[in-house]
């Protein structure tokens, strides 16, 4: 793992990947602390933080796209599997190694808190326990980015759907304004989730017996639950979208209090998206 | 060693290769030998571990390439078809990275790393951008990342398609010079290559053996093997009562010679080791018949016949309708030229082979 982690941070400086994420969030951190703290005049460092969350759109997926649709492009892949490594460690190896340019850039902007301090007075630890959990959220995007990268040979193409999950994320607790809070509702989002289960099942085991299998057996649990009591599904699909979205559960470690659940949240995200991410890399030796 | 039992592969409905079986013996080089598609790259995939075969099973030196991949996998170097190299890395930095995710020792590192590099030639780039390397050298560095490890078995797929000649004989001689140290695999499609330099042929087609022996043995295996031509003026059909008549004769087919009248050619197919009999035989015998003989050789089939003959059975058995001599291990199928009939065996209860397009397409896998 340690040879994987060590090449995957070599391979981010030898192409520019990894200064074009670290310049990118340097500068907005630098241009929103101008803003808010030098021009506005305000003493707490963690809205400069949440100001530039968005930032995180944009160099997610350029700083993901490489790390396993450039290997298949290149046919390096050959290499992952005939290592003697085992693909829980080639994933974790290089999440680490992302995770870690996302930790120097942080590094960087740690010392902002403190250069502020000589001109008033900052919250350190609000401040440092925002900073904290950006390091959490921006490694539970990188594993979303990593997976996308692994289900394509074509870095454009996993940039681009990375971008666009990261996006739909971000407005999701927007758009949870909007959506309808009716029991009906809910059953009709809880079907297009349980399709995507179904769809999700079929991408990695490529057999339509067991995709339809688990949508049916899903769809008749909803439905059991639906006809019991339909209060259950009243006001979930607003709080589900809201509980979904990353960037809103980030906005919760801003107001001062360092909420465990968001941490353990973004952990489970990560864990989730790089056990997809392994699952995806051991599919091809399967099927290819 | 490596043991290899009942490997199939299939791709959705297509069977890339079938109840394969054999065993790598340590300390020879063997060479893999089929036609584009029979399934080479393939089951190279599976023998390495970057593929999972659908049924069947591979063992390295008795560990099971899944069950204990760790290990099995230290002991084979494997350089695919197409060399997995990062571009935009220096070969030193390159095999550094394969060095520590192999698992060498820190200390031994730097010594192995420059030990192979000594060994396939590459010192001299060391320090350049592989992606500004030619081809041959880029061969070079994909072979010294299998080297690394110093594992027992090397396994090289097509290691000098798209070469130039000269870069071919360099890298021949070094497979040779590994083949000291090590077991050596390496598939090819050419025939030249593979008599060259190996030990032990195996013939893949369609995803089947149907041939492991050495070079010479397969080229006994024709037992057709040997061909008299002849030229001679006279008639010619004397010249066929008198084939006739010789055991060691197995058929003889005549043709008018073009331009000289009362001119013809003719080939004879003996049996191996009695061509001089028969050409002594023959000779004494078209000069009472009165015929004038102009020439007469021998010649014995070289591999390239034998490896047509067995691909090319393959594929008239799978016209027939997928009848055809069941291969087994060491299997010496009889070509179908032979003059000896040979027993149509059993029908293979085998499931339907893809197509020869089909095969194709897969191909490059």
């Amino acid at each position: 793992m340690k040879a994987i982690y060590k090449h995957e941070m070599a391979s981010c400086f030898h192409t520019l990947s990894g200064y074009i994420f670290i310049s990118f969030l340097l500068f907005f951190a630098g241009i929103f602390t101008y803003a808010y703290n030098l021009h506005g005049g305000y003493a707490s460092f963690q809205n400069v933080l949440g100001g530039i969350t968005f930032v995180f759109l944009v160099i997610v997926p350029i700083l993901t796209m490489r790390s396993f649709a450039e290997e298949k492009h290149q046919k390096t892949d050959t290499l992952l599997y005939s290592l003697p490594v085992k693909m829980p460690q080639v994933v974790l190896g290089k999440f680490f190694a992302l995770v870690t340019i996302l930790a120097m850039a942080l590094a960087v902007v740690a010392l902002i808190p403190l250069l502020l301090s000589a001109y008033g007075n900052v919250n350190m630890a609000s401040s440092y326990g925002a900073l904290i959990g950006f390091l959490f959220l921006g490694a539970a995007l990188i594993s979303v980015g990593l997976f996308t990268s692994s289900l394509t040979d074509s870095q454009a193409v996993s940039a681009g759907v990375c971008f666009l999950l990261l996006l739909v994320n971000y407005f999701l607790s927007s758009l949870s304004q909007y959506a309808s809070s009716t029991s009906a509702a809910a059953l009709l989002l809880s079907t297009v989730l349980v399709i995507m289960i179904a769809l999700l099942f079929w991408m990695m085991t490529r057999s339509s017996y067991i995709s339809v299998l688990v949508g049916l057996v899903l769809e008749a649990v909803l439905l059991a639950l639906y006809v019991i009591n339909k209060d259950w599904f009243s006001n979930t699909v607003p709080s589900i979208m809201k509980k979904l979205s990353l960037f809103d559960s980030y906005n919760t470690l801003l107001n001062g209090v360092f909420d465990f659940t968001v941490i353990v949240y973004f952990l489970t995200v990560m864990v989730f998206f790089l056990f997809l991410t392994v699952q995806s890399m051991e599919k091809r030796r399967w099927s290819d | 060693m490596i043991e290899v039992s009942h490997l199939t592969k299939k791709y959705g409905g297509h069977t890339a290769i079938s109840d394969l079986s054999f065993t790598v013996e340590t300390g020879q080089i063997y060479g893999f030998l089929g036609p584009n598609g029979a399934g080479k790259s393939t089951t190279l995939n599976i023998l390495t571990g970057c593929l999972a075969a659908t049924s069947g099973e591979v063992r390295i030196d008795g560990l099971d390439i899944y069950e204990d991949a760790d290990k099995a996998k230290r002991r084979i170097g494997y350089l695919p078809e197409i060399p997995p190299l990062y571009l935009h890395e220096t070969p030193a930095e390159y095999l550094r990275f394969i060095a520590e995710a192999k698992g060498v020792p820190k200390k031994e590192r730097a010594e192995q790393i420059r030990k192979v590099m000594e060994v396939t030639g590459i010192a001299d780039v060391a320090d350049r951008l592989i992606k500004n390397l030619s081809k041959g050298y880029r061969q070079r560095v994909g072979i010294a990342q299998a080297l690394l490890g110093n594992p027992e078995t090397i396994i090289l797929d097509e290691p000098t398609v798209g070469l130039d000649p000269r870069q071919i004989i360099e890298i021949r001689n070094l497979i040779r010079e590994l083949g000291k140290e090590h077991t050596v695999i390496l598939s090819s499609h050419i025939l030249s290559e593979v008599q060259e330099v190996c030990q032990t042929i195996l013939i893949l087609s369609h995803g089947r053996l149907v041939a492991c022996d050495t070079p010479e043995n397969l080229e006994k295996l024709l037992s057709s093997g040997t061909v008299v031509k002849i030229k001679a003026a006279g008639d010619a059909q004397k010249l066929h009562s008198l084939a006739a008549e010789m055991p060691a004769v197995l058929a003889c087919e005549s043709s008018s010679g073009e331009g000289e009248e009362g001119v013809f050619t003719a080939e004879l197919k003996v049996r191996t080791g009695e061509e001089d009999e028969v050409c002594r035989n023959l000779s004494l015998a078209l000069g009472k018949e009165g015929i004038a003989l102009l020439s007469m050789t021998a010649e014995s089939a070289s591999l390239e016949d034998v490896f047509l003959e067995l691909t090319r059975e393959e594929d008239a058995a799978q016209e027939d309708g997928g009848t055809k001599p069941v291969p087994e291990e060491n299997a010496k199928p009889v070509p179908e030229e032979n003059a000896e009939p040979v027993p149509e065996n059993e029908a293979d209860g085998e499931p339907d082979r893809g197509s020869a397009a089909q095969e194709e397409k897969e191909d490059g896998e």
